[in-house]
């Protein structure tokens, strides 16, 4: 097994409960990627991201994440769960959430005089200058939009450097514009950072243009390979059991028609979440 | 309960008349430990929207204090056993949620809070002769406190203080952000235990200064005010420390001059406090 496999999954199966919620999945992430995790609601999106982190186990197969079985390395893994904006009464400033990404895990209390110090304030402030986060880190984090703290998130989930960076529907309950920042952004960190990207996303056309591989999960398992092979109306059938349509539009963005579920609101299941 | 001295605007020997009589010095002493465990203890817990919690477990002081009068033992032990206990119960009665805010717990600090109360009523009308105490129990005593409860109160803050010091930051982080804390490894769980008994002990101190109705003028009017007025997390604590503080010794020096209750006082004090400051909010407008 080489370390040029960021995450590797072979024939995984997960259950919640009694029930198989995806099995036989094979996923192959190459390192250096941008990887966007896809598929209907309730199809197990996020539980595939937790089993990366190994935060549950699996009810059968292998998951390897940067060359070791997964969970093992997560102090080289970047993680941002799906997103619940903070609360609007919270009075602790975006630099405090991004430092709490550097050292929030230890125990004791942090000298404040010491070149140790100084080094993670710095390293603070590179990270949240890399994600144009600067004019308003030093404000209440519940106070600043969705997009802003979301950027502080993608910050704080940086700041350890880490080799794979795990998102979890960054572009939820974002306006457009604000996801189109967003993905270019979430781009720019992987190709100059080199770091792994894997997201979820709810929708492909944000990211598209920007993304190496999608892993399309529905009907109990996925396929995975580039946006081109997947998005396709013959391997969704496929996949969905069910005949499902791809469409193109004019500018480029792709419809997917026929999905067995009814067509998905974000609102559903995040209404208490959304924000300007 | 105070003897009727006269305010004579000259601060010094008011100040030195004041303390001139050992119970006034003990209730300084008392009190200012009880306001620094409560400012900083209290500042996670509104943090953390745990108030309820905090309430239930103050309130459990009360059925410990008249236990321990029923039983004829020391008072300390049936706040500290009680309050403790009850955190217990609440920690592992209530499974931690995947939603934010602390709902599932809500109904377990309820039921638990009035279990506790009808115990505490219960135990009041076992022994006849409680009636007198009660008014202390609910509504504090500071004018009583003696040397050695001055020294238990010292050392359960040390306890307490010097645990929050270790496991703060983790705590910090689970408060704010428990799904990612979790995922950096940070026993979420673990941590949420330790808060509730830091909680109960911090619950069981205060009580003892502003009785078990009137423990929020110390634990969440401090910290309320705190976090309105600063964004910065250190900076914070240490306002709803000094804040604590000044509360409590400008509502004992009030309730020694006036012979209004001390427990009313502390409120008064401290609740001005907080009008001030959501008012210098409202008009400056939200500063980091």
């Amino acid at each position: 097994m080489t370390t040029d496999t960021a995450v590797r999954l072979r024939n995984a199966a997960v259950k919640v409960g009694d029930r198989l919620l995806w099995h036989d999945v094979n996923v192959d992430v190459a390192a250096g990627q941008f990887v966007a995790i896809l598929g209907p609601n309730g199809v197990g999106k996020s539980t595939l991201v937790k089993a990366v982190l190994g935060l549950i186990p699996l009810a059968a197969g292998e998951a390897f994440v940067l060359g070791e079985p997964a969970g093992t390395l997560n102090h080289q893994v970047g993680y941002l769960p799906q997103r619940r904006s903070f609360d609007s009464t919270l009075r602790v400033r975006g630099i405090d959430i991004v430092r709490l990404g550097l050292d929030g895990d230890r125990f004791g209390l942090p000298l404040p005089w010491g070149a140790k110090n100084r080094e993670a304030g710095r390293r603070v402030r590179e990270v949240i200058e890399r994600v144009d986060a600067t004019s308003y880190s030093m404000r209440p984090v519940g106070e600043v939009s969705g997009g802003e703290q979301q950027r502080l998130l993608i910050a704080q989930a940086l700041v350890r450097r880490p080799r794979l960076l795990i998102l979890d529907e960054p572009l939820d309950s974002l306006d457009l514009p604000n996801q189109g920042a967003i993905s270019a952004l979430i781009r720019r960190v992987c190709v100059d950072e080199g770091v792994t990207v894997l997201m979820v996303a709810h929708d492909v056309n944000p990211i598209l243009p920007y993304l190496d591989q999608v892993i399309y999960l529905a009907g109990g398992g996925a396929v995975c390979g580039t946006p081109t092979e997947v998005i396709t109306s013959p391997t969704l059938t496929a996949l969905y059991n069910t005949p499902i349509e791809v469409l193109h539009t004019s500018d480029g963005q792709l419809v997917v028609v026929g999905q067995p579920e009814a067509p998905s609101h974000h609102g559903d299941r995040h209404a208490s979440q959304a924000r300007r | 309960m105070t003897n009727s001295a006269a305010w004579s605007w000259n601060l010094l020997d008011d100040v030195r008349g004041m303390l001139s009589y050992p119970f006034m010095v003990n209730a300084f002493r008392g009190g200012t430990i009880v306001a620094v465990v409560a400012g900083v203890v209290g500042w996670f817990m509104v943090l953390r929207k745990q108030t309820f919690a905090g309430h239930t477990l103050s309130v459990a002081a009360f059925p410990g204090a008249a236990a321990a009068t029923l039983l004829g033992i020391s008072a300390t032990i049936g706040y500290f056993g009680f309050c403790l206990g009850a955190a217990l119960v609440i920690a592992v009665a209530s499974r931690p949620t995947r939603a934010r805010g602390f709902s599932a717990e809500s109904a377990v600090v309820g039921t638990v809070q009035a279990l506790v109360l009808a115990s505490g009523y219960l135990f009041a009308s076992l022994y006849s002769g409680l009636l007198n105490g009660l008014n202390n129990q609910l509504f504090g005593f500071t004018f009583g406190i003696t040397n050695d409860q001055v020294v238990t109160l010292g050392l359960a803050a040390i306890a307490v203080l010097a645990t929050m010091a270790i496991v703060g930051r983790p705590l910090f982080f689970a408060s704010i952000d428990s799904d990612v804390a979790a995922a950096r490894g940070v026993g979420v769980r673990v941590v949420g235990v330790v808060f509730l008994l830091l909680l109960g002990a911090a619950a069981a101190e205060a009580t003892q200064i502003t009785g078990a109705l009137l423990v929020f003028a110390l634990l969440v009017m401090p910290a309320a005010i705190a976090q309105r007025l600063t964004a910065r997390p250190i900076a914070s604590i240490a306002l709803a420390v000094a804040i604590g503080v000044t509360a409590t010794w400008a509502g004992l020096t009030g309730a020694y001059y006036t012979s209004y209750p001390s427990g009313f006082c502390i409120t008064s004090v401290a609740f001005a406090g907080f009008v001030l400051a959501s008012a210098a909010k409202r008009s400056g407008g939200a500063k980091a």
